[in-house]
Protein backbone atom coordinates (compact mmCIF):
# COMPACT_ATOMS: atom_id res chain seq x y z
CA UNK A 1 0.00 0.00 0.00
CA UNK A 2 2.40 2.31 1.40
CA UNK A 3 4.91 1.25 -2.03
CA UNK A 4 1.57 2.05 -4.16
CA UNK A 5 1.14 5.06 -2.78
CA UNK A 6 5.19 6.36 -3.18
CA UNK A 7 5.03 5.22 -6.83
CA UNK A 8 1.97 6.95 -8.04
CA UNK A 9 3.38 9.99 -6.29
CA UNK A 10 6.22 9.47 -8.20
CA UNK A 11 4.43 9.51 -11.62
CA UNK A 12 2.55 12.22 -10.67
CA UNK A 13 6.04 14.03 -10.16
CA UNK A 14 7.26 13.08 -13.57
CA UNK A 15 4.45 13.82 -15.52
CA UNK A 16 3.38 17.12 -13.45
CA UNK A 17 7.21 18.31 -14.48
CA UNK A 18 6.58 17.44 -17.70
CA UNK A 19 4.22 19.60 -17.89
CA UNK A 20 5.86 22.33 -16.40
CA UNK A 21 8.92 21.91 -18.63
CA UNK A 22 6.56 21.90 -22.00
CA UNK A 23 5.13 25.70 -20.04
CA UNK A 24 8.80 26.72 -19.73
CA UNK A 25 9.44 26.26 -23.03
CA UNK A 26 6.45 28.01 -24.09
CA UNK A 27 7.68 30.83 -21.93
CA UNK A 28 11.13 31.10 -23.33
CA UNK A 29 10.51 30.30 -26.70
CA UNK A 30 9.78 33.88 -27.99
CA UNK A 31 12.35 35.58 -26.32
CA UNK A 32 14.80 33.06 -27.81
CA UNK A 33 13.34 33.87 -31.45
CA UNK A 34 13.64 37.37 -30.86
CA UNK A 35 17.38 37.01 -29.82
CA UNK A 36 17.71 34.83 -32.73
CA UNK A 37 16.13 36.90 -35.52
CA UNK A 38 18.55 39.88 -34.27
CA UNK A 39 21.58 37.75 -35.32
CA UNK A 40 19.95 37.15 -38.60
CA UNK A 41 19.92 38.71 -42.15
CA UNK A 42 16.51 38.93 -43.08
CA UNK A 43 16.41 36.17 -45.94
CA UNK A 44 17.18 33.69 -42.83
CA UNK A 45 13.98 35.00 -40.88
CA UNK A 46 11.65 33.92 -43.37
CA UNK A 47 13.59 30.52 -44.14
CA UNK A 48 11.52 27.19 -43.10
CA UNK A 49 11.95 25.50 -40.84
CA UNK A 50 13.17 28.09 -38.43
CA UNK A 51 17.09 27.52 -37.37
CA UNK A 52 17.30 28.81 -33.99
CA UNK A 53 20.64 29.24 -33.97
CA UNK A 54 21.58 31.61 -37.11
CA UNK A 55 24.35 30.07 -39.76
CA UNK A 56 26.88 33.30 -38.96
CA UNK A 57 26.33 35.61 -36.30
CA UNK A 58 25.04 38.35 -38.79
CA UNK A 59 25.16 42.11 -36.67
CA UNK A 60 23.79 43.94 -39.48
CA UNK A 61 20.76 44.29 -37.75
CA UNK A 62 22.05 46.25 -34.61
CA UNK A 63 24.27 48.19 -37.17
CA UNK A 64 21.30 49.28 -39.24
CA UNK A 65 19.14 50.07 -35.71
CA UNK A 66 21.90 52.58 -34.23
CA UNK A 67 23.04 54.11 -37.74
CA UNK A 68 20.17 54.64 -39.36
CA UNK A 69 17.54 54.97 -37.08
CA UNK A 70 17.27 56.99 -34.09
CA UNK A 71 17.55 54.23 -31.66
CA UNK A 72 19.77 55.60 -29.28
CA UNK A 73 18.03 58.54 -28.99
CA UNK A 74 15.12 56.91 -28.32
CA UNK A 75 16.50 54.90 -25.35
CA UNK A 76 18.09 58.22 -24.18
CA UNK A 77 14.46 59.77 -24.23
CA UNK A 78 13.07 56.53 -21.89
CA UNK A 79 16.20 57.05 -19.41
CA UNK A 80 15.04 60.31 -19.13
CA UNK A 81 11.31 59.93 -18.82
CA UNK A 82 12.02 56.49 -16.53
CA UNK A 83 14.20 57.99 -14.23
CA UNK A 84 12.43 61.48 -13.82
CA UNK A 85 9.11 59.80 -12.99
CA UNK A 86 11.06 57.25 -11.11
CA UNK A 87 12.20 59.96 -8.68
CA UNK A 88 9.75 62.69 -8.74
CA UNK A 89 6.84 59.43 -8.02
CA UNK A 90 9.32 58.08 -5.25
CA UNK A 91 10.20 61.76 -3.46
CA UNK A 92 6.24 62.78 -3.81
CA UNK A 93 5.13 59.44 -2.49
CA UNK A 94 7.59 59.29 0.35
CA UNK A 95 6.67 63.05 1.09
CA UNK A 96 2.41 62.20 1.01
CA UNK A 97 3.11 58.75 2.37
CA UNK A 98 4.57 59.77 5.53
CA UNK A 99 2.20 62.93 5.78
CA UNK A 100 -0.83 60.12 6.12
CA UNK A 101 1.06 57.73 8.58
CA UNK A 102 2.91 59.55 11.20
CA UNK A 103 0.52 63.39 11.37
CA UNK A 104 -2.79 63.74 13.22
CA UNK A 105 -4.07 67.19 11.12
CA UNK A 106 -7.79 68.06 9.68
CA UNK A 107 -8.62 66.83 6.67
CA UNK A 108 -6.46 63.52 7.00
CA UNK A 109 -9.13 60.76 6.10
CA UNK A 110 -10.96 62.61 3.61
CA UNK A 111 -7.59 63.02 1.59
CA UNK A 112 -6.24 59.58 2.33
CA UNK A 113 -9.90 58.35 0.92
CA UNK A 114 -9.45 60.47 -2.31
CA UNK A 115 -6.62 58.78 -2.80
CA UNK A 116 -7.61 55.63 -2.34
CA UNK A 117 -11.06 56.07 -4.27
CA UNK A 118 -9.17 57.13 -7.39
CA UNK A 119 -6.28 54.28 -7.47
CA UNK A 120 -8.74 52.04 -9.63
CA UNK A 121 -9.81 55.05 -12.08
CA UNK A 122 -7.96 53.86 -15.53
CA UNK A 123 -5.71 56.32 -17.12
CA UNK A 124 -8.56 56.46 -20.19
CA UNK A 125 -10.92 57.97 -17.65
CA UNK A 126 -8.36 61.19 -18.07
CA UNK A 127 -6.54 60.97 -21.69
CA UNK A 128 -8.73 63.46 -23.51
CA UNK A 129 -8.77 66.36 -20.70
CA UNK A 130 -5.19 65.55 -20.19
CA UNK A 131 -4.19 65.73 -23.66
CA UNK A 132 -6.16 69.21 -24.47
CA UNK A 133 -4.42 70.00 -21.61
CA UNK A 134 -0.95 69.43 -23.14
CA UNK A 135 -2.05 71.15 -26.54
CA UNK A 136 -2.91 74.24 -24.80
CA UNK A 137 0.40 74.41 -22.52
CA UNK A 138 2.62 73.84 -25.53
CA UNK A 139 3.92 70.71 -24.09
CA UNK A 140 3.41 68.24 -27.21
CA UNK A 141 6.72 66.34 -28.02
CA UNK A 142 8.43 67.67 -24.74
CA UNK A 143 9.77 65.67 -21.83
CA UNK A 144 7.82 67.68 -19.42
CA UNK A 145 4.30 66.11 -20.88
CA UNK A 146 5.99 62.59 -20.80
CA UNK A 147 7.26 62.54 -16.97
CA UNK A 148 5.42 65.55 -14.76
CA UNK A 149 1.87 63.97 -15.14
CA UNK A 150 2.94 60.60 -14.01
CA UNK A 151 4.69 62.32 -10.83
CA UNK A 152 1.77 61.85 -8.70
CA UNK A 153 1.29 58.07 -8.05
CA UNK A 154 -1.61 57.21 -5.82
CA UNK A 155 -0.38 53.40 -5.32
CA UNK A 156 2.77 54.83 -4.36
CA UNK A 157 1.43 57.34 -1.41
CA UNK A 158 -0.53 53.84 -0.57
CA UNK A 159 2.84 51.63 0.10
CA UNK A 160 4.84 54.73 1.59
CA UNK A 161 2.12 54.69 4.25
CA UNK A 162 1.52 51.33 4.90
CA UNK A 163 5.17 50.76 5.28
CA UNK A 164 5.81 53.93 7.36
CA UNK A 165 3.02 53.19 10.06
CA UNK A 166 5.34 50.64 11.61
CA UNK A 167 7.83 53.41 12.79
CA UNK A 168 8.15 53.89 16.33
CA UNK A 169 6.58 57.02 16.94
CA UNK A 170 9.21 57.06 20.05
CA UNK A 171 11.78 57.89 17.46
CA UNK A 172 10.11 60.81 15.51
CA UNK A 173 9.56 62.52 19.38
CA UNK A 174 12.87 61.79 20.58
CA UNK A 175 14.27 63.35 17.78
CA UNK A 176 11.68 66.34 18.13
CA UNK A 177 12.40 66.60 21.62
CA UNK A 178 16.20 67.02 20.49
CA UNK A 179 15.40 69.94 18.46
CA UNK A 180 15.41 68.33 14.94
CA UNK A 181 13.35 70.12 12.41
CA UNK A 182 10.35 68.61 10.73
CA UNK A 183 12.46 68.58 7.07
CA UNK A 184 15.10 67.10 8.86
CA UNK A 185 13.39 64.38 10.26
CA UNK A 186 12.15 63.40 6.77
CA UNK A 187 15.17 62.88 5.88
CA UNK A 188 17.55 61.73 8.26
CA UNK A 189 15.15 59.20 9.75
CA UNK A 190 12.21 58.55 7.40
CA UNK A 191 14.23 58.02 4.47
CA UNK A 192 16.68 55.91 5.46
CA UNK A 193 14.08 53.60 7.33
CA UNK A 194 11.88 53.53 4.04
CA UNK A 195 14.57 52.11 1.64
CA UNK A 196 12.95 49.14 1.04
CA UNK A 197 9.66 50.24 0.27
CA UNK A 198 11.61 53.32 -1.85
CA UNK A 199 13.02 50.02 -3.82
CA UNK A 200 9.97 48.61 -4.14
CA UNK A 201 8.45 51.85 -5.83
CA UNK A 202 11.29 52.56 -7.64
CA UNK A 203 10.83 49.08 -9.62
CA UNK A 204 7.35 49.99 -10.29
CA UNK A 205 7.38 53.56 -11.39
CA UNK A 206 10.49 52.04 -13.87
CA UNK A 207 9.32 49.53 -14.93
CA UNK A 208 5.92 51.10 -15.82
CA UNK A 209 7.67 54.04 -17.56
CA UNK A 210 9.52 52.24 -19.39
CA UNK A 211 6.52 49.57 -20.86
CA UNK A 212 4.56 53.01 -21.02
CA UNK A 213 2.86 53.05 -24.80
CA UNK A 214 -0.37 54.85 -25.06
CA UNK A 215 1.01 58.66 -23.39
CA UNK A 216 3.94 58.20 -26.02
CA UNK A 217 1.70 57.38 -28.29
CA UNK A 218 -1.02 59.56 -28.12
CA UNK A 219 1.81 63.39 -26.96
CA UNK A 220 4.44 62.72 -29.47
CA UNK A 221 4.76 63.17 -33.03
CA UNK A 222 8.60 63.66 -32.99
CA UNK A 223 10.81 61.03 -33.77
CA UNK A 224 13.62 62.53 -31.74
CA UNK A 225 11.30 62.57 -28.95
CA UNK A 226 9.72 58.74 -29.33
CA UNK A 227 10.67 56.81 -26.62
CA UNK A 228 11.70 53.09 -27.33
CA UNK A 229 8.05 51.81 -27.02
CA UNK A 230 7.06 53.94 -29.37
CA UNK A 231 9.77 53.76 -31.27
CA UNK A 232 10.02 50.14 -32.44
CA UNK A 233 6.44 49.83 -33.63
CA UNK A 234 7.41 52.47 -36.02
CA UNK A 235 10.37 50.82 -37.49
CA UNK A 236 7.09 48.55 -39.26
CA UNK A 237 5.29 50.53 -41.88
CA UNK A 238 4.20 50.30 -45.19
CA UNK A 239 7.53 51.00 -46.41
CA UNK A 240 9.89 49.25 -43.71
CA UNK A 241 9.47 45.59 -42.93
CA UNK A 242 13.11 45.26 -41.17
CA UNK A 243 11.86 42.65 -38.56
CA UNK A 244 16.01 41.87 -37.71
CA UNK A 245 16.45 45.43 -36.18
CA UNK A 246 13.03 45.54 -34.70
CA UNK A 247 14.16 42.45 -32.80
CA UNK A 248 17.25 43.66 -31.89
CA UNK A 249 15.71 46.45 -30.46
CA UNK A 250 13.30 45.28 -28.65
CA UNK A 251 16.13 43.00 -27.30
CA UNK A 252 18.21 46.10 -26.02
CA UNK A 253 15.01 47.58 -25.15
CA UNK A 254 14.59 44.90 -22.96
CA UNK A 255 18.30 44.74 -21.31
CA UNK A 256 17.68 47.63 -18.59
CA UNK A 257 14.85 45.92 -17.10
CA UNK A 258 16.51 42.38 -17.21
CA UNK A 259 19.72 43.81 -16.08
CA UNK A 260 17.68 45.34 -12.90
CA UNK A 261 15.68 42.00 -12.70
CA UNK A 262 18.67 40.08 -12.01
CA UNK A 263 20.60 42.43 -9.46
CA UNK A 264 17.29 42.34 -7.34
CA UNK A 265 15.03 39.38 -8.10
CA UNK A 266 13.24 39.21 -4.97
CA UNK A 267 12.54 43.20 -4.52
CA UNK A 268 11.30 43.20 -8.61
CA UNK A 269 8.78 40.74 -8.20
CA UNK A 270 7.72 42.56 -5.32
CA UNK A 271 7.54 45.82 -7.08
CA UNK A 272 5.72 44.50 -10.16
CA UNK A 273 2.85 42.80 -8.14
CA UNK A 274 2.49 46.02 -5.67
CA UNK A 275 1.63 47.59 -9.43
CA UNK A 276 -1.42 45.34 -9.82
CA UNK A 277 -3.17 46.83 -6.60
CA UNK A 278 -3.49 49.66 -8.70
CA UNK A 279 -6.48 48.18 -11.06
CA UNK B 1 0.96 86.39 7.66
CA UNK B 2 3.37 84.58 8.92
CA UNK B 3 4.34 87.23 12.08
CA UNK B 4 1.00 87.29 12.92
CA UNK B 5 0.34 84.62 15.83
CA UNK B 6 -3.12 83.28 14.85
CA UNK B 7 -5.63 83.99 17.48
CA UNK B 8 -7.21 80.40 18.23
CA UNK B 9 -7.70 79.31 21.76
CA UNK B 10 -4.77 77.24 21.91
CA UNK B 11 -2.14 79.86 21.21
CA UNK B 12 -4.16 82.03 23.30
CA UNK B 13 -4.00 80.17 26.49
CA UNK B 14 0.02 78.97 26.43
CA UNK B 15 1.55 82.37 27.01
CA UNK B 16 0.53 82.49 30.00
CA UNK B 17 1.43 79.33 31.31
CA UNK B 18 5.32 79.35 29.64
CA UNK B 19 8.26 81.18 30.70
CA UNK B 20 8.76 84.83 28.89
CA UNK B 21 11.66 83.05 26.56
CA UNK B 22 8.94 81.18 24.59
CA UNK B 23 8.01 84.83 23.11
CA UNK B 24 11.52 84.67 20.94
CA UNK B 25 10.64 81.03 19.65
CA UNK B 26 9.14 82.01 15.95
CA UNK B 27 5.57 81.08 15.00
CA UNK B 28 6.95 78.90 12.66
CA UNK B 29 8.74 76.86 15.49
CA UNK B 30 5.57 76.45 17.50
CA UNK B 31 3.63 75.40 15.05
CA UNK B 32 6.29 73.10 12.71
CA UNK B 33 4.02 69.87 13.80
CA UNK B 34 0.89 71.43 12.86
CA UNK B 35 1.55 72.63 9.86
CA UNK B 36 4.06 70.21 8.31
CA UNK B 37 1.95 67.41 7.32
CA UNK B 38 0.05 69.90 4.84
CA UNK B 39 3.72 70.88 3.50
CA UNK B 40 4.70 66.94 3.11
CA UNK B 41 1.53 66.60 0.92
CA UNK B 42 1.38 69.35 -1.19
CA UNK B 43 3.49 68.78 -3.75
CA UNK B 44 1.99 65.14 -4.42
CA UNK B 45 -1.57 66.66 -3.88
CA UNK B 46 -0.40 69.88 -6.49
CA UNK B 47 1.03 67.33 -9.36
CA UNK B 48 -2.01 64.95 -8.23
CA UNK B 49 -4.74 67.51 -8.70
CA UNK B 50 -3.62 69.39 -11.91
CA UNK B 51 -2.72 66.37 -13.82
CA UNK B 52 -5.45 63.53 -12.16
CA UNK B 53 -8.22 65.29 -10.19
CA UNK B 54 -8.70 68.14 -12.41
CA UNK B 55 -9.18 65.85 -15.49
CA UNK B 56 -11.01 63.42 -14.09
CA UNK B 57 -13.13 66.02 -13.29
CA UNK B 58 -13.30 67.93 -16.23
CA UNK B 59 -13.98 64.78 -18.29
CA UNK B 60 -16.80 64.11 -17.11
CA UNK B 61 -17.89 67.60 -17.95
CA UNK B 62 -16.73 67.04 -21.16
CA UNK B 63 -18.95 63.63 -21.24
CA UNK B 64 -21.72 66.30 -22.05
CA UNK B 65 -20.96 68.22 -24.59
CA UNK B 66 -20.72 67.92 -28.50
CA UNK B 67 -16.97 68.79 -28.84
CA UNK B 68 -15.31 68.01 -32.00
CA UNK B 69 -11.35 69.31 -31.98
CA UNK B 70 -10.00 71.90 -29.47
CA UNK B 71 -12.18 74.40 -30.58
CA UNK B 72 -16.57 74.97 -29.97
CA UNK B 73 -18.35 73.08 -27.32
CA UNK B 74 -22.44 72.62 -27.19
CA UNK B 75 -23.97 71.18 -24.18
CA UNK B 76 -26.14 68.62 -25.69
CA UNK B 77 -26.93 66.65 -22.25
CA UNK B 78 -26.60 62.81 -21.91
CA UNK B 79 -26.79 62.64 -25.95
CA UNK B 80 -23.36 60.99 -25.45
CA UNK B 81 -24.14 58.04 -23.66
CA UNK B 82 -27.28 57.62 -25.33
CA UNK B 83 -25.38 57.53 -28.71
CA UNK B 84 -23.06 54.79 -27.13
CA UNK B 85 -26.16 52.57 -26.04
CA UNK B 86 -26.66 52.18 -29.69
CA UNK B 87 -23.34 52.63 -31.61
CA UNK B 88 -22.71 49.19 -33.21
CA UNK B 89 -19.21 49.81 -32.99
CA UNK B 90 -18.73 50.74 -29.07
CA UNK B 91 -21.39 47.34 -29.16
CA UNK B 92 -18.44 45.38 -31.21
CA UNK B 93 -15.67 46.75 -28.71
CA UNK B 94 -17.88 46.22 -25.35
CA UNK B 95 -18.24 42.55 -26.41
CA UNK B 96 -14.85 41.90 -27.95
CA UNK B 97 -13.66 43.08 -24.42
CA UNK B 98 -15.82 41.42 -22.71
CA UNK B 99 -14.59 38.14 -23.91
CA UNK B 100 -11.15 39.03 -22.99
CA UNK B 101 -12.15 39.58 -19.81
CA UNK B 102 -14.11 36.41 -19.33
CA UNK B 103 -11.21 34.30 -20.86
CA UNK B 104 -9.21 35.90 -18.41
CA UNK B 105 -11.43 34.98 -15.29
CA UNK B 106 -12.10 32.09 -16.63
CA UNK B 107 -9.47 30.69 -18.50
CA UNK B 108 -6.52 32.24 -17.41
CA UNK B 109 -6.88 32.74 -13.38
CA UNK B 110 -7.98 28.93 -13.31
CA UNK B 111 -4.29 28.06 -15.30
CA UNK B 112 -2.45 30.44 -12.75
CA UNK B 113 -4.58 28.65 -9.64
CA UNK B 114 -2.94 25.16 -11.21
CA UNK B 115 0.46 26.45 -12.07
CA UNK B 116 0.54 27.56 -8.44
CA UNK B 117 -0.50 24.28 -6.72
CA UNK B 118 1.30 22.38 -8.82
CA UNK B 119 4.55 24.47 -8.17
CA UNK B 120 3.91 24.83 -4.41
CA UNK B 121 2.95 20.76 -3.76
CA UNK B 122 5.26 17.64 -3.68
CA UNK B 123 4.99 17.80 -7.40
CA UNK B 124 8.33 20.28 -7.07
CA UNK B 125 9.77 19.19 -3.98
CA UNK B 126 13.25 21.05 -4.24
CA UNK B 127 12.97 24.63 -3.06
CA UNK B 128 15.72 25.49 -5.67
CA UNK B 129 13.39 24.08 -9.03
CA UNK B 130 10.12 26.22 -7.36
CA UNK B 131 12.00 28.97 -7.66
CA UNK B 132 13.33 28.18 -11.48
CA UNK B 133 9.66 27.53 -12.39
CA UNK B 134 8.76 31.02 -10.53
CA UNK B 135 11.11 33.17 -12.02
CA UNK B 136 10.70 31.61 -15.69
CA UNK B 137 7.16 31.88 -15.66
CA UNK B 138 7.46 35.91 -14.48
CA UNK B 139 10.11 36.48 -17.45
CA UNK B 140 7.19 38.26 -19.86
CA UNK B 141 7.20 41.05 -17.20
CA UNK B 142 9.83 41.86 -17.89
CA UNK B 143 8.90 42.81 -21.41
CA UNK B 144 6.45 45.61 -22.80
CA UNK B 145 3.15 44.63 -24.31
CA UNK B 146 4.98 46.64 -27.33
CA UNK B 147 8.11 43.92 -27.60
CA UNK B 148 5.40 41.03 -27.10
CA UNK B 149 3.37 42.21 -29.55
CA UNK B 150 6.39 42.72 -32.34
CA UNK B 151 7.62 39.11 -30.93
CA UNK B 152 4.04 37.64 -31.38
CA UNK B 153 3.86 38.90 -34.57
CA UNK B 154 6.06 36.95 -36.01
CA UNK B 155 5.39 33.97 -34.13
CA UNK B 156 1.85 34.19 -35.66
CA UNK B 157 3.10 35.56 -39.41
CA UNK B 158 0.95 33.26 -41.40
CA UNK B 159 3.68 32.43 -44.10
CA UNK B 160 7.12 31.83 -42.05
CA UNK B 161 5.41 31.89 -38.17
CA UNK B 162 6.63 29.49 -35.92
CA UNK B 163 3.43 28.36 -34.63
CA UNK B 164 1.89 27.75 -38.32
CA UNK B 165 5.73 25.54 -38.63
CA UNK B 166 5.05 24.24 -35.51
CA UNK B 167 1.36 23.29 -36.31
CA UNK B 168 2.63 21.65 -40.07
CA UNK B 169 4.66 19.23 -38.54
CA UNK B 170 0.87 17.90 -37.11
CA UNK B 171 -0.36 18.50 -40.57
CA UNK B 172 -2.07 21.07 -39.61
CA UNK B 173 -2.66 23.52 -42.56
CA UNK B 174 -1.91 27.42 -42.21
CA UNK B 175 -3.96 29.70 -40.21
CA UNK B 176 -3.35 33.77 -40.76
CA UNK B 177 -3.99 33.92 -37.20
CA UNK B 178 -4.31 37.81 -36.27
CA UNK B 179 -5.61 38.29 -40.18
CA UNK B 180 -9.12 36.05 -40.04
CA UNK B 181 -11.83 37.01 -37.66
CA UNK B 182 -12.46 34.21 -36.48
CA UNK B 183 -8.50 33.67 -34.91
CA UNK B 184 -7.94 37.37 -34.01
CA UNK B 185 -9.07 37.38 -30.75
CA UNK B 186 -7.98 34.12 -29.77
CA UNK B 187 -4.88 34.66 -30.68
CA UNK B 188 -4.52 38.16 -28.39
CA UNK B 189 -6.04 36.04 -25.21
CA UNK B 190 -3.57 33.34 -26.15
CA UNK B 191 -0.71 36.19 -25.56
CA UNK B 192 -2.21 37.42 -22.81
CA UNK B 193 -2.23 34.65 -21.13
CA UNK B 194 1.37 33.96 -21.96
CA UNK B 195 2.08 36.98 -20.61
CA UNK B 196 0.22 37.58 -17.11
CA UNK B 197 0.19 33.59 -16.05
CA UNK B 198 3.18 33.77 -14.31
CA UNK B 199 2.31 36.59 -12.15
CA UNK B 200 -1.00 35.81 -11.34
CA UNK B 201 0.44 32.26 -9.93
CA UNK B 202 2.55 34.57 -7.44
CA UNK B 203 -0.41 35.96 -6.11
CA UNK B 204 -1.95 32.56 -5.89
CA UNK B 205 1.42 31.19 -4.40
CA UNK B 206 1.58 34.11 -1.87
CA UNK B 207 -2.25 33.38 -0.62
CA UNK B 208 -1.31 29.76 -0.47
CA UNK B 209 1.78 30.28 1.69
CA UNK B 210 -0.28 32.39 4.33
CA UNK B 211 -2.34 28.84 4.45
CA UNK B 212 -0.71 27.21 7.82
CA UNK B 213 0.04 23.61 7.26
CA UNK B 214 -1.48 22.32 9.99
CA UNK B 215 -4.80 23.17 8.59
CA UNK B 216 -3.87 20.42 5.60
CA UNK B 217 -2.35 18.56 8.09
CA UNK B 218 -5.59 18.10 10.21
CA UNK B 219 -7.75 18.04 7.93
CA UNK B 220 -5.63 14.71 6.26
CA UNK B 221 -5.61 13.51 9.88
CA UNK B 222 -9.61 13.80 9.77
CA UNK B 223 -9.31 11.48 6.89
CA UNK B 224 -10.35 13.76 4.06
CA UNK B 225 -8.74 13.08 0.70
CA UNK B 226 -6.60 15.59 -1.12
CA UNK B 227 -9.41 16.35 -3.42
CA UNK B 228 -11.97 17.04 -0.16
CA UNK B 229 -8.81 19.43 1.51
CA UNK B 230 -8.01 21.43 -1.43
CA UNK B 231 -12.10 22.39 -2.39
CA UNK B 232 -13.38 22.09 0.92
CA UNK B 233 -10.21 24.08 2.90
CA UNK B 234 -8.12 25.20 0.67
CA UNK B 235 -10.04 27.27 -1.99
CA UNK B 236 -12.36 28.79 0.94
CA UNK B 237 -9.06 29.85 2.78
CA UNK B 238 -7.90 30.88 -0.46
CA UNK B 239 -11.15 33.12 -1.12
CA UNK B 240 -9.97 36.60 -0.58
CA UNK B 241 -6.61 36.09 -2.68
CA UNK B 242 -8.78 34.26 -6.02
CA UNK B 243 -11.00 37.48 -5.25
CA UNK B 244 -8.41 39.76 -5.85
CA UNK B 245 -7.08 38.03 -8.69
CA UNK B 246 -10.34 37.97 -10.58
CA UNK B 247 -11.02 41.60 -9.89
CA UNK B 248 -7.88 42.57 -11.07
CA UNK B 249 -8.28 40.57 -14.31
CA UNK B 250 -11.59 42.19 -15.02
CA UNK B 251 -10.38 46.28 -14.48
CA UNK B 252 -7.19 45.29 -16.27
CA UNK B 253 -8.94 43.15 -19.14
CA UNK B 254 -11.65 45.69 -19.59
CA UNK B 255 -8.55 48.58 -19.91
CA UNK B 256 -6.92 46.22 -22.94
CA UNK B 257 -5.23 48.64 -25.65
CA UNK B 258 -1.67 47.67 -26.32
CA UNK B 259 -1.80 44.36 -27.93
CA UNK B 260 -4.67 44.10 -30.08
CA UNK B 261 -3.42 47.98 -31.20
CA UNK B 262 -0.43 47.05 -32.27
CA UNK B 263 -1.24 43.19 -33.30
CA UNK B 264 -4.13 43.75 -35.35
CA UNK B 265 -4.72 47.26 -35.04
CA UNK B 266 -8.81 46.31 -34.25
CA UNK B 267 -9.48 44.37 -37.25
CA UNK B 268 -10.05 42.61 -39.05
CA UNK B 269 -13.52 43.76 -39.23
CA UNK B 270 -13.24 45.37 -35.73
CA UNK B 271 -12.60 41.39 -34.64
CA UNK B 272 -10.41 42.86 -31.50
CA UNK B 273 -11.62 46.57 -31.54
CA UNK B 274 -11.37 47.31 -27.68
CA UNK B 275 -12.96 49.70 -25.66
CA UNK B 276 -10.08 51.83 -25.04
CA UNK B 277 -9.00 51.40 -28.69
CA UNK B 278 -12.67 52.88 -29.33
CA UNK B 279 -11.40 55.77 -27.03
CA UNK B 280 -8.25 56.04 -28.77
CA UNK B 281 -10.17 56.11 -32.41
CA UNK B 282 -12.37 58.39 -31.62
CA UNK B 283 -10.62 60.58 -29.54
CA UNK B 284 -7.63 61.15 -31.31
CA UNK B 285 -8.08 60.23 -34.93
CA UNK B 286 -11.32 61.38 -35.22
CA UNK B 287 -11.50 64.19 -32.44
CA UNK B 288 -14.69 63.55 -31.20
CA UNK B 289 -13.56 64.34 -27.50
CA UNK B 290 -17.02 64.32 -26.01
CA UNK B 291 -17.73 61.24 -27.38
CA UNK B 292 -14.27 59.73 -26.29
CA UNK B 293 -14.44 61.65 -22.99
CA UNK B 294 -18.11 59.14 -22.43
CA UNK B 295 -16.06 56.00 -23.57
CA UNK B 296 -13.69 56.81 -20.53
CA UNK B 297 -16.12 57.36 -18.42
CA UNK B 298 -18.06 53.66 -19.55
CA UNK B 299 -14.74 52.33 -18.46
CA UNK B 300 -14.64 53.92 -15.46
CA UNK B 301 -17.78 52.83 -14.15
CA UNK B 302 -17.05 49.03 -14.75
CA UNK B 303 -13.91 49.87 -12.76
CA UNK B 304 -15.88 51.35 -9.80
CA UNK B 305 -18.50 48.68 -9.94
CA UNK B 306 -16.02 45.64 -9.95
CA UNK B 307 -14.18 47.21 -6.75
CA UNK B 308 -17.34 48.41 -5.17
CA UNK B 309 -18.22 44.34 -5.64
CA UNK B 310 -15.12 43.31 -4.27
CA UNK B 311 -15.24 45.89 -1.32
CA UNK B 312 -18.96 44.97 -0.39
CA UNK B 313 -17.38 41.15 -0.50
CA UNK B 314 -14.54 41.91 2.01
CA UNK B 315 -16.62 43.62 3.88
CA UNK B 316 -19.39 40.29 3.87
CA UNK B 317 -16.61 37.91 4.82
CA UNK B 318 -14.69 40.12 7.40
CA UNK B 319 -18.48 39.80 9.66
CA UNK B 320 -18.52 36.06 8.78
Amino acid sequence: MVGNRASSARLWQVLGNAILIFGVLLMIMPFLYMISASFKPGSEIYTIPFQFFPENIYLGNYLLLFQQTSFIRWFENSVIVALGRTILGVILSLMAGYAFAKFDFRGRNVLFILVIATLTLPIYVILIPLYSMMVRMGWINSYSALILPFGAQAIGVFLARQYLLGVPNELLEAARIDGAGEWNIFMRIILPIAQPVTATMAILFFSAAWKDFIWPLIILNDDKMFTVSLGLPSLIGPYTQEYGAVMAGSFMGTLPILIIFLIMQRRFIEGVMAGAIKG
Amino acid sequence: MKTQPPRNAASAATPELRPQTRQTISWWDRHAHQVAPYLFLLPFFLIYGIFFLYPVVSSFILSFYKAIGLGSRTFIGIDNYVSLASDPRYRQALINTTLYTLASVFILSPLALVLALMVRSFIVPSPNLKSFYRVIYFLPNLTSFVVIALMFALIFNKDFGLLNQALASLGIPKVGWLRETTYALPSIILVAIWTFVGLNSLYFLAGLQAIPEEINEAASIDGATRWQTFWRVTIPLLRPTILFVIVQAVIFSYQLFDLPYLLTAGGPSDATLTIAMYLYVMGFTQFNLGYAAAIGYSLAVIAIVVSLIQFGLFRLWGEE
